[in-house]
């Protein structure tokens, strides 16, 4: 994937490129608005990680808006300091699609990002998820694996679809948690770790291979391994 | 930023002084109010003397005239029925009948002579008919002064009728003089009034300049105080001395925050650098290394969770999320709850108990309310001994009542009060997992709607009761 980070602190732009380089993206950056809304609007990125605030005139927001306007829809992660929950709000409108604040994990960064660039293309008209041999039907809302059909509660049907949205890349607790329960604070208990086991006793345990993986340090995959 | 800083200063504090200089007399509200005063006691004193005036001199001034009138119409009627003779005679008769000797009558011919009256001459200027004069006068034995009307009859007579004024006008010199001595004593008892005005009202605001500037300085428990007379100056005085303590109470929160910080961030901090020179000075092996980096991203980690919440807190005790709140169902938000964390409960071996009505209205944060909760449930779950019972229950009308109770340790009473404060940790809690923030966070958010947090004993256990008005 092409990711522009326009971040103006070296050293944590410096952190980004080269993890996500490792992560095998092809990365550029930019350390103001103008080069960044530059080499936005010119080129063609499957993702831009922005910081909010920026040297050289035109920060985060405005670099935001300006290419909304112009029909520019790459998909827009904000890296930034700016922690409140009026912040957030006001970056997601703008046109933001994610919003994570400093200071982060890079293993955060890096599943929101991807997650980012896979919802771009995947919003289409599915009525049909399938991993492996674990299929869910959207319309009927029924799930089976290998033929067996597995009755779920209907937040564990929109954890699972979430994780299978997300096939093969890593998801965060608080992925889970904004994206499943619609929660913006962090627990003090593991809840998430909680439900992902529940979730295991019906569509891993009866099988012989598990398809729900623990990620150290980071979260959760859903993979068909082979 | 700073290099800029001071030509911008200059350029916008050079309008106000030229302004300050312009108006710098009318800058006193003590002088104004003193000037106010001083014109409407010389307007009154202005309007007291034209009425004094109108009612003395001018009313002596209409009934001469009126008199005069009566004469003239009466001389009138009978120069009408007999002619010059009968005019003569009641001329002569009204002369003689005049008690006060300040009648004054002049028949004359064509040639001026004059054949009736007590005027020795016709006076010089009386020159039109049916006008009215002003003159002074001879009169047998005294000089005087008249006002006098003059008709001019068939045959070519004249006739004047007037009244001798000279008493009248005796009076109005005197009430001119008594008037300018007292427009004299308005000037000065107007500025006298002034300066007491001005002296009363110096004297209310001292005490509340005095208060405000030793508070600039510093003095923080300085009050305004009351005169007890209970009028407008005491009623700024408490509005004043009520916003001082909502600042003291203020600055004692940023003191208690910064003492918060000094405190329990200082100890995370201190271990995690302990752990990390540790590492860089007796590491033997690379994964030495790696483990006492990873523990010291933990702490880290913990750290900045620690802040989060305490901005938080100071967002919300800021009230600037008052302006997100909404129309929201309690019910279904307590449902979700419910839910996420009765797996949780379920795996500790606890049994989560639910009662609320179908629908709990309220206006709110939904955000803040979830986490509230969230919170209070998390401590619950987190204090529970296996085999207890967490109750979220929920009660609606005004206020709306949350309660969380657990079978837990509890708080004892004494600690009670103190278990809102930030980084507070009873007893029983000093050896698990927390911030010590949860319930700190909890209360601002029932502040921030408007409640309270109740903490009661649950026999045995913790009831955390959240109230959102």
């Amino acid at each position: 994937m092409r990711i522009l980070v326009v971040e103006d602190d070296r050293d944590v732009a410096g952190f980004v490129l080269k993890g996500l380089r490792e992560a095998g993206h092809v990365v550029e950056h930019a350390g103001n608005g103008r080069d960044g809304l530059f080499m936005a609007a010119s080129e063609g990125f499957d993702a831009i990680i922005l910081d909010r605030m920026l040297p050289g005139g035109i920060d985060g927001l405005r670099l935001l808006e300006t290419l909304r306007s112009q029909n520019n829809n790459t998909p827009v992660l904000f890296l930034s300091a700016m922690a409140q929950v009026d912040d957030r709000v006001r970056g997601l409108k703008a046109g933001g699609d994610d919003y994570l604040t400093k200071p982060f994990a890079f293993a955060e960064l890096l599943a929101r990002v991807e997650a980012l660039t896979r919802r771009g293309k995947s919003e289409g008209p599915a009525t049909r998820l399938c991993v492996g041999d674990l299929e869910m039907d959207l319309l009927s809302r029924t799930v089976k694996r290998g033929g067996a059909k597995i009755d779920l509660q209907p937040r564990e049907f929109r954890l699972l679809e979430y994780l299978m949205r997300h096939a093969g890349q890593v998801v965060t607790r608080t992925m889970l948690l904004e994206g499943v329960w619609d929660y913006h604070f962090d627990p003090q208990t593991n809840v998430i770790d909680v439900h992902v086991s529940r979730l295991r006793q019906k569509v891993d345990k009866p099988f012989p291979s598990p398809l729900i993986h623990t990620v150290r340090n980071a979260g959760y995959m859903l993979r068909h391994d082979g | 930023m700073d290099q800029a800083t001071p030509p911008a200063t200059l350029g916008t504090a050079a309008p106000p002084v030229a302004r300050h200089r312009q108006s710098g007399f009318i800058r006193s509200a003590g002088l104004r109010f003193a000037i106010l005063y001083a014109f409407l006691f010389g307007a009154s004193a202005l309007a007291l003397a034209l009425f004094l005036w109108w009612a003395t001199a001018g009313l002596l001034d209409r009934q001469t005239d009126a008199a005069i009138r009566a004469d003239a119409q009466g001389l009138a009627e009978r120069w009408e029925e007999g002619g010059i003779t009968a005019l003569i005679a009641t001329i002569q008769e009204r002369l003689a009948e005049n008690v006060d000797d300040d009648a004054i009558y002049l028949l004359v011919d064509r040639d001026l002579n004059r054949i009736a009256g007590n005027l020795n001459r016709w006076p010089n200027g009386v020159t039109m008919d049916r006008e009215w004069f002003e003159l002074p006068i001879e009169r047998p034995g005294l000089r005087s002064l008249a006002r006098i009307q003059r008709f001019d009859l068939h045959g070519g007579f004249h006739l004047l009728v007037g009244r001798d004024v000279q008493v009248r006008a005796q009076m109005r010199r005197l009430l001119t003089d008594a008037l300018l001595w007292g427009v004299v004593m308005v000037l000065v008892l107007g500025t006298a009034g002034a300066l007491v005005v001005r002296g009363v009202f110096r004297r209310a605001l001292a005490t509340i300049s005095a208060t405000a500037a030793a508070i600039s300085a510093g003095d923080l428990s300085r009050r305004v105080p009351l005169s007890g007379r209970s009028d407008e100056f005491d009623r700024l005085a408490e509005t004043i001395n009520e916003m001082l303590d909502r600042i003291g109470r203020l600055m004692d929160g940023v003191r208690q925050v910064s003492n918060a910080i000094a405190h329990d961030l200082r100890t995370p901090i201190t271990r995690a650098r302990a752990r990390l020179e540790d590492a860089t000075r007796n590491a033997q092996s690379a994964a030495d290394l790696h483990a006492a980096i990873e523990r010291a991203q933990a702490d880290l980690d913990g750290i900045v969770a620690v802040f989060h919440a305490l901005l938080r807190i100071a967002e919300i005790e800021a009230g600037t999320r008052r302006s997100a709140f909404a129309d929201l169902d309690l019910a279904p938000l307590l449902a979700d709850l419910a839910e996420l964390y009765g797996a949780v409960a379920e795996e500790r071996g606890l049994r989560l108990e639910l009662d609320w009505p179908e629908a709990l209205p309220v206006l709110g944060d939904r955000e803040l309310i979830q986490q509230a909760v969230a919170n209070l449930l998390d401590n619950a779950i987190k204090f529970s001994p296996p085999g207890g019972i967490v109750r979220l229950s929920a009660t609606g009308g005004m206020p709306v009542r949350i309660v969380v109770a657990d079978q837990g340790p509890g708080i004892a009473a004494a600690d009670r009060e103190r278990a809102t404060e930030r980084f507070f940790r009873a007893e029983a809690a000093r050896h698990t997992p927390g911030s010590g923030l949860g319930l700190a966070l909890v209360q601002a958010v029932a502040q921030l709607h408007g409640g309270t947090l109740l903490l009661a004993d649950n026999g045995p256990g913790l009831s955390a009761e959240l109230e959102l008005a």
